[in-house]
């Protein structure tokens, strides 16, 4: 390293003390033309607002889901629910390419952010198109929602899911604001085992046990029901389930 | 693992002593890394990569066997490789090996800095990076000659670019602080990672040491500038003057919220895109992938929460995600090419994952 001797008074020193401040001045300036257009020292706002912009795209910007048959409502869900459908996005239990490739590299405690962003979303209800199903189908979605079916030991969904249908804090999702053919779909993925969840897998031993017609019927049914008066999902414990779910991955 | 040759199944390495490497000794482990062959002698396909594992310290294959002593053992039986004709002929391996193999631990450099040379060891031993920034040629080889030169990664549709050119990834006109974060936090100021680069800094580059990061980025930094882009053609100038103004208008309404009016980024949030190489590049593979894939950054020790780029794939068509891609390759003096809707039709169906 070179010494620098600072002795120097007078004009040499008056010299070199202006080279030094015209340096220092110029440095933000030649550095500003280089890259005058290609950066920037503004950030982004730091909320998870906008953190979550490339979900928002899709799912609403409240989380509130779209048109879209298969972009689902997100706001309001249980965030137990919400982040271990991220988790299984991330990890490959849910499959759905975009939404897999999306999370492959995002950690647990900002999946975590997420989940508890969206749960605490309160945004209107979207009008869903009609169902396109005759009215005995529609009662047939209705008879195994509220009532299930003994026989077949299937449960209704009103036995876990709740009365009103909001789910139940902390896992257990609401079924209420969803397409008729994203409700089918997660019905028909379930049974099919391209959903899963952690064992015991509870919901796909429900739905082995339902028809392509059951599914038609009860996605029909819930799609066709007026938004809630609350909302908010029911608190923890609250519902003693039909089906019993350790294992579920909330921690 | 699909390869354009058929696929290839990796083999157990956990310590199971009869599927795995429990009964193998130091010795044969660092063999294996250093010649390319099987603990029997067999040639191994490059999907391992040997050619860069050649260069490394007998040590750091020590450490590497240590670890994987450690961790459970998996019995799991090892499958035959599906090669496709003649690629299923591993004897064939003896020519590609006399073309692309050179065996040899890393010799530093001694008119070079510690510091370069620790650099170039991980880049070229450890970090294989050639293997994916290397085009691979139709025997499956990265020639030496072309090394760092950038290439199409097969079976995953993303374009690993130039390391040398200063108008792909080239890090010439790169500060130091700019690689290292790009690295190891997956974002800087000139840009972020993303597709396979995002996985090499979430499972690996992030947890490399300061001064480890540091040397890499000095001897990347420092690699000889090659090759120019081509000055567009008259087709691509016309499609350019067509598809400009479309663009434009999708930039305004969808993009500039986050990236700027001028295509300036916000720091380490959101990417520039003026000046941005990624998007530039002679390859418009990557920049219409962004846009019809979205994408997060790795959440990294450094950057944990890191902002995220939408999907545009079910919002735009084939036309209008041609002509954003198109306004931001040639606006702002980036000096990109017109791209067209054939181009970003022949991505939709790029494997995600």
């Amino acid at each position: 390293m070179s010494k620098i001797d600072c002795r120097h008074g007078g004009f040499l020193g008056a010299l070199r003390y202006a080279a030094v401040l015209v340096a220092i001045t110029m440095l933000p300036i030649v550095a500003g033309r280089l890259h005058a257009q290609s950066q920037s020292s503004v950030t982004a706002s730091d909320s998870t607002a906008t953190r979550v912009m490339a979900c928002t795209a899709c799912h609403g910007e409240r989380g509130q889901g779209s048109g879209d048959d298969y972009f689902p409502r997100l706001a309001g869900k249980p965030a137990g629910y919400l982040y271990n459908q991220l988790v299984a996005f991330r990890d490959g239990q849910r499959k759905y390419p975009p939404m897999n490739y999306l999370l492959a590299y995002l950690p647990d405690t900002y999946l975590q952010e997420m989940a508890d962003y969206f749960a605490t979303q309160q945004a209107p209800f979207p009008a869903l198109p009609k169902p396109t199903v005759g009215p005995q189908v529609l009662a047939q979605g209705k008879k195994l929602v509220l009532q299930g079916d003994d026989a077949r030991h299937i449960p209704a969904c009103v036995a876990c899911h709740g009365a009103s249908l909001t789910g139940m804090s902390p896992d257990m999702p609401g079924l209420l604001g969803l397409h008729s053919k994203y409700i089918s779909a997660q019905l028909g993925a379930s049974r099919y085992g391209t959903r899963t969840s952690s064992k015991p897998n509870c919901m796909q031993q429900l739905t082995m046990q339902l028809s392509e017609a059951d599914i038609t019927a009860v996605s029909a049914y819930l799609s066709s029901l007026p938004a809630p008066a609350n909302p908010a999902p029911a608190p923890a414990g609250s519902l003693k389930l039909a089906l019993t779910c350790e294992g579920a991955r909330t921690k | 693992m699909a390869t354009p040759f058929g696929t290839l199944y990796s083999p157990d390495i956990s310590p199971d002593p009869q599927t795995g490497i429990g009964a193998w000794t130091p010795d044969e482990f660092y063999k294996m890394m250093h010649t390319g062959r099987t603990r029997s002698g067999a040639l191994l396909y490059p999907a391992m990569p040997f050619a860069a594992y050649t260069r490394v310290t007998r040590a750091d294959a020590d450490a590497i066997f240590a670890y994987l002593k450690s961790v459970p053992p998996v019995r799991q039986k090892n499958r035959e490789q599906d090669l496709r004709f003649p690629y299923n002929n591993r004897n064939l391996l003896l020519g590609w090996r006399t073309l692309y193999f050179k065996e040899g631990e890393f010799q530093p450099d001694p008119s070079k800095s510690s510091e370069f040379n620790r650099g170039a060891y991980l880049v070229e031993g450890l970090g294989h990076c050639s293997m994916c920034h290397t085009a691979i040629n139709a025997l499956g080889g990265s020639s030496k000659s072309e090394t760092f030169q950038g290439g199409l990664i097969p079976a995953q549709e993303w374009y690993a670019p130039s390391l040398t050119s200063n108008r792909e990834a080239g890090l010439g006109d790169w500060s130091i602080k700019d690689i290292s974060d790009l690295l190891q936090a997956g974002v800087s100021a000139r840009g972020a990672v993303y597709g396979p680069m995002a996985e090499v800094v979430y499972n690996s580059l992030q947890y490399l040491s300061d001064s480890d990061i540091r040397a890499m980025a000095v001897y990347l930094k420092a690699l000889p500038s090659t090759g120019e882009t081509a000055a567009p053609n008259e087709v691509q100038t016309q499609d350019k003057l067509r598809l400009s103004p479309l663009g434009k208008k999708i930039y305004a309404a969808q993009c500039a919220v986050c990236h700027g009016a001028n295509g300036e980024g916000k720091g380490w949030d959101f990417p520039p895109l003026a000046a941005n190489q990624s998007i530039q590049m002679a390859s418009s593979v990557n920049p219409i992938r962004m846009v019809l894939n979205g994408g997060y950054p790795p959440g990294t020790m450094r950057n944990p929460r890191p902002y995220g780029m939408p999907p545009f794939a079910q919002q735009l068509s084939d036309e209008e995600v041609a002509a954003v891609v198109t306004y931001i390759r040639t606006a702002w003096d980036n000096h990109g090419t017109a791209i067209t809707a054939e181009d970003v039709n022949a991505l939709r169906s790029a494997p995600l994952n």
